[in-house]
């Protein structure tokens, strides 16, 4: 394997220790950690896929950003900016001694006009976190991914996050005005604006879900949204997965966009349902979880349409959340899932890939017959209005040859979406772990205009480099994933 | 799904011959919002509807197809796309500039999901995918929309539709345009001349009702007359300012920060670092300057 130019560098004791001095010059020194626990701790992030920390620097201000990216930049070592840790497609893995900037300690709500509906934070703080401080001000920030009590906004513009409310109300890209960005040349600016056509091209755009590569956010300006008035959660359950998705095409197609269309097949409910006793339909081979907001009578037309839409696909019952207690216990079962699951095996892989919605039938179909191939077990819970599926590979880490098993259905659940029209990812992003799969969706000529955009962006390829784009875009092939991590 | 009129994977790549690798070249739609650049090879992209999928609300369309024309087709369907009348599709989304339902619809932007369009190099470039939600790479469509066609040219696009509601209905009100902003569930416009206030609503028709009597709006025929001077974007908190604006001389998209005025807006400096990206942007998509010359996203007319 080729060793490159940072990784002589900065695995050199001598540099090393430079880059630490150097740090410990900008910021105080107890904001510079190079224990080798810490170091471990900040190798992974959610995903099975695990790096090399050189330093984690705890950033506290733009200024202290926009210094680390000067030192990085003077010693030319790369930076991963890091929000949470809860990333799925380890875009945040620092790979060869890279410097991992943390902005868990910038966590403020800096201002918050509910009357236009906008807010400014900072990178640090945790989306739900968000939400539930401005409850009393009648709005919240629309995207809610399952890991919302612990996610950062910061996170959530690098990866363009979903959630399942983003059926109606769109990704993280379409909540985000602007943001306060340190440039990976360490120059500070800020992308795009809070009035609606600032002028130029939309950076800001491009920025968000560019997983770290583009720069660091320090400031966020964010939508937020009304809280409804009126709210129907229904679950609906099925004999049969192609029933629950065959109506979730119908209702869409009838003009009716949920707030929210989740599924979750049989397995999944009968996990949730040891978790948190909520009376879940476990007999049955899938359910729907269906969220409509609105005013009174509008909700209540829906709500009367997806029941007629639902007899025609042959719906077993239709338990309707009488109040917000249980609104909250069936939620809390669908975005506990992924503990649930535990129950069942210890280990998991999550994948992220979406179809177009009239094809959830024959693609689940196909999942289900890869698992049994690969002789694995798969747990589906997932954004079904979205077509944005979440088959959860459940296993042992401890059975002989099981890594590999798990990684040949993977990589196959994500070649018949693409396969059926669909894309690589639907919210995690792209990270290490689809990177060597971008060319299913794009050919070498799309994915030099990607690496000019990034290279625009970063001319000394310092931030977060060898992440979303595959070689030859990036030097990516000297940096093979490290020992003991599989994708 | 509608039956295919026009196959515009090979309209793209005849698009791209026409652009070819060099000599300067500007695109042309209809000409409703400025026209293309005079003095160079000018062409027209791929213009039809390939397909359009209910289910999926999505549409697939040639740049140079009318946005007229797409209305009127997706309108069999009950949907519509969120980009404003007039012109061509390719000519509203290289501008930029959303329709005065924006706060309801959210930015035309959003509505891009896939693109394809030639690079200077007189190559076809995918950006995007075709689904709803999408995260696979760097997200090319959001840089194209806006771009005045000086990164390249729209070939054809991918969008996402959205239902056409069951019932519109615009209302006007002598009431302040904020307490109706909060007072109202997300109306689809609120409009405001300094003195009169309009709104528009959607939705389920018993709803629409209630909420106009609850807040005491009147019926109204449409929007207001919007002055075609000059297109302002101020930050939605700043069009209280515009009170001691004179009469009749704007009408301000509250809750958004478009201003229509009759008059320029002052113009601002441009931040230095944002500037030298948006060159290095250029310059990486078309070293030599040759799509659209003289046309800059800065300082747009």
């Amino acid at each position: 394997m080729t060793v490159t130019a940072e990784e002589e560098v900065s695995s050199s004791g001598e540099a090393h220790d430079h880059l630490v001095a150097r740090l410990e010059a900008v910021l105080r020194p107890d904001q510079v950690r190079t224990a080798a626990t810490e170091l471990h701790l900040y190798r992974h992030d959610a995903s099975n896929l695990s790096g090399r920390a050189g330093v984690i620097c705890f950033v506290e201000s733009t200024a202290d950003v926009q210094a680390v990216v000067r030192v990085a930049n003077g010693c030319g070592v790369p930076f991963v900016a890091r929000g949470s840790g809860t990333g799925l497609a380890g875009g945040a893995v620092p790979l060869d001694g890279a410097i991992v900037i943390s902005t868990s300690k910038m966590n403020r709500i800096l201002s918050v006009d509910a009357v236009d509906r906008i807010a400014w934070v900072e990178p640090g703080v945790l989306n739900l976190d968000l939400s539930k401080q401005i409850e009393h001000l009648g709005v919240h920030f629309a995207p809610d991914p399952s890991s919302q009590q612990t996610c950062s906004i910061g996170g959530n513009v690098a990866n363009n996050s979903g959630g399942p409310h983003c059926l109606a109300d769109g990704v993280t890209n379409a909540h985000i005005h602007a943001a306060e960005v340190v440039l990976p040349d360490g120059s500070i600016t800020v992308l795009g604006g809070e009035d609606p056509e600032p002028e130029g091209y939309d950076l800001r755009g491009v920025f968000v879900g560019s997983e770290g590569m583009f720069g660091v956010a320090t400031k966020v300006c964010v939508k937020l949204m009304q809280n409804p008035p009126d709210i129907a959660t229904l679950l609906l359950d099925f004999s049969t997965v192609a029933d629950g998705a065959e109506l979730v095409s119908d209702i869409i197609a009838d003009g009716i966009i949920p707030a929210a269309v989740e599924m979750m097949d049989q397995l999944c409910l009968q996990a949730i349902e040891e978790y948190i006793h909520a009376g879940l339909p476990v007999h049955q081979a899938a359910a729907l979880l269906i969220e409509v907001v609105g005013l009174p009578a509008g909700v209540a037309s829906d709500v009367a349409r997806i029941r007629e839409l639902a007899a025609q696909r042959n719906v077993g019952d239709i338990r309707v959340a009488a109040d917000d207690e249980e609104r909250a216990l069936l939620w809390k079962g669908r975005k506990s899932a992924f503990g649930a699951i535990a129950r069942i095996k210890p280990n998991y892989y999550l994948h992220d890939t979406v179809v177009p919605r009239h094809c959830l039938p024959e693609v689940l179909e196909q999942i289900y017959e890869i698992v049994d191939r690969h002789e694995l077990l798969v747990v589906n819970v997932f954004h079904a209005g979205d077509g944005n599926l979440h088959p959860l590979l459940v296993y042992d880490a401890t059975e002989p040859g099981i890594a590999e098993r798990v990684h040949a259905a993977g990589d196959e659940i994500v070649r018949v979406s693409v396969a059926a029209g669909g894309v690589l990812s639907g919210e995690h992003g792209i990270g290490l772990e689809k990177r060597d799969l971008m060319p299913l969706m794009f050919s070498d000529v799309d994915l030099a205009a990607q690496a000019d955009l990034r290279r625009a962006f970063d001319p000394a390829l310092l931030a977060n480099p060898n992440k979303v784009l595959p070689s030859p875009a990036t030097c990516g092939d000297v940096h093979s994933i490290p020992d003991g991590a599989w994708v | 799904m509608s039956s295919p009129t026009v196959d515009l994977d090979v309209a793209a790549e005849e698009f791209a011959g026409q652009v070819g690798a060099d000599g300067d070249v500007a695109i042309e739609g209809l000409g409703t919002r400025g026209g293309a650049t005079g003095g160079v090879r000018t062409m027209a992209a791929p213009a039809g509807v390939q397909w359009i999928q209910p289910a999926e609300m999505t549409v697939r369309c040639g740049a140079g197809t009318p946005v007229d024309d797409l209305d009127a087709a997706l309108a069999q369907y009950g949907q519509r796309v969120a980009i404003p009348d007039g012109g061509t599709i390719g000519g509203a989304l290289s501008v930029g500039r959303s329709g005065v339902r924006r706060l309801g619809y959210g930015p035309m932007r959003d509505a891009l999901l896939q693109a394809h369009y030639v690079s200077a190099k007189g190559e076809v470039v995918k950006a995007g995918g075709p689904t709803v939600k999408n995260v696979s790479g760097f997200d090319l469509c959001r840089l194209l929309v806006g771009s005045r066609g000086t990164l390249g040219f729209l070939s054809d696009v991918i969008l996402r539709t959205r239902p056409r509601a069951e019932h519109e209905q615009w209302f006007s009100s002598d009431r302040e345009p904020w307490e109706l902003l909060t007072e109202l569930y997300r109306p689809t416009s609120v409009l405001w001349n300094g003195a009169a206030t309009w709104v528009l609503l959607e939705g389920n028709p018993d709803d629409i009702h209630t909420q106009a009597e609850s807040s005491g709006m009147e019926l109204a025929n449409g929007p207001p007359d919007l002055p075609t001077g000059a297109r302002w974007s101020l930050p939605p908190s700043e069009l209280r300012s515009l009170r001691i604006a004179a009469p009749g001389s704007f009408v301000a998209e509250v809750g958004v920060g478009i201003v229509h005025h009759t008059h320029p807006v002052a113009s601002v400096e441009p931040d230095v670092a944002a500037l030298e990206l948006q060159r290095r942007i250029k310059s990486e998509f078309d070293p030599k300057g040759r799509l659209n010359p003289g046309v800059s996203v800065l300082r747009a007319s």
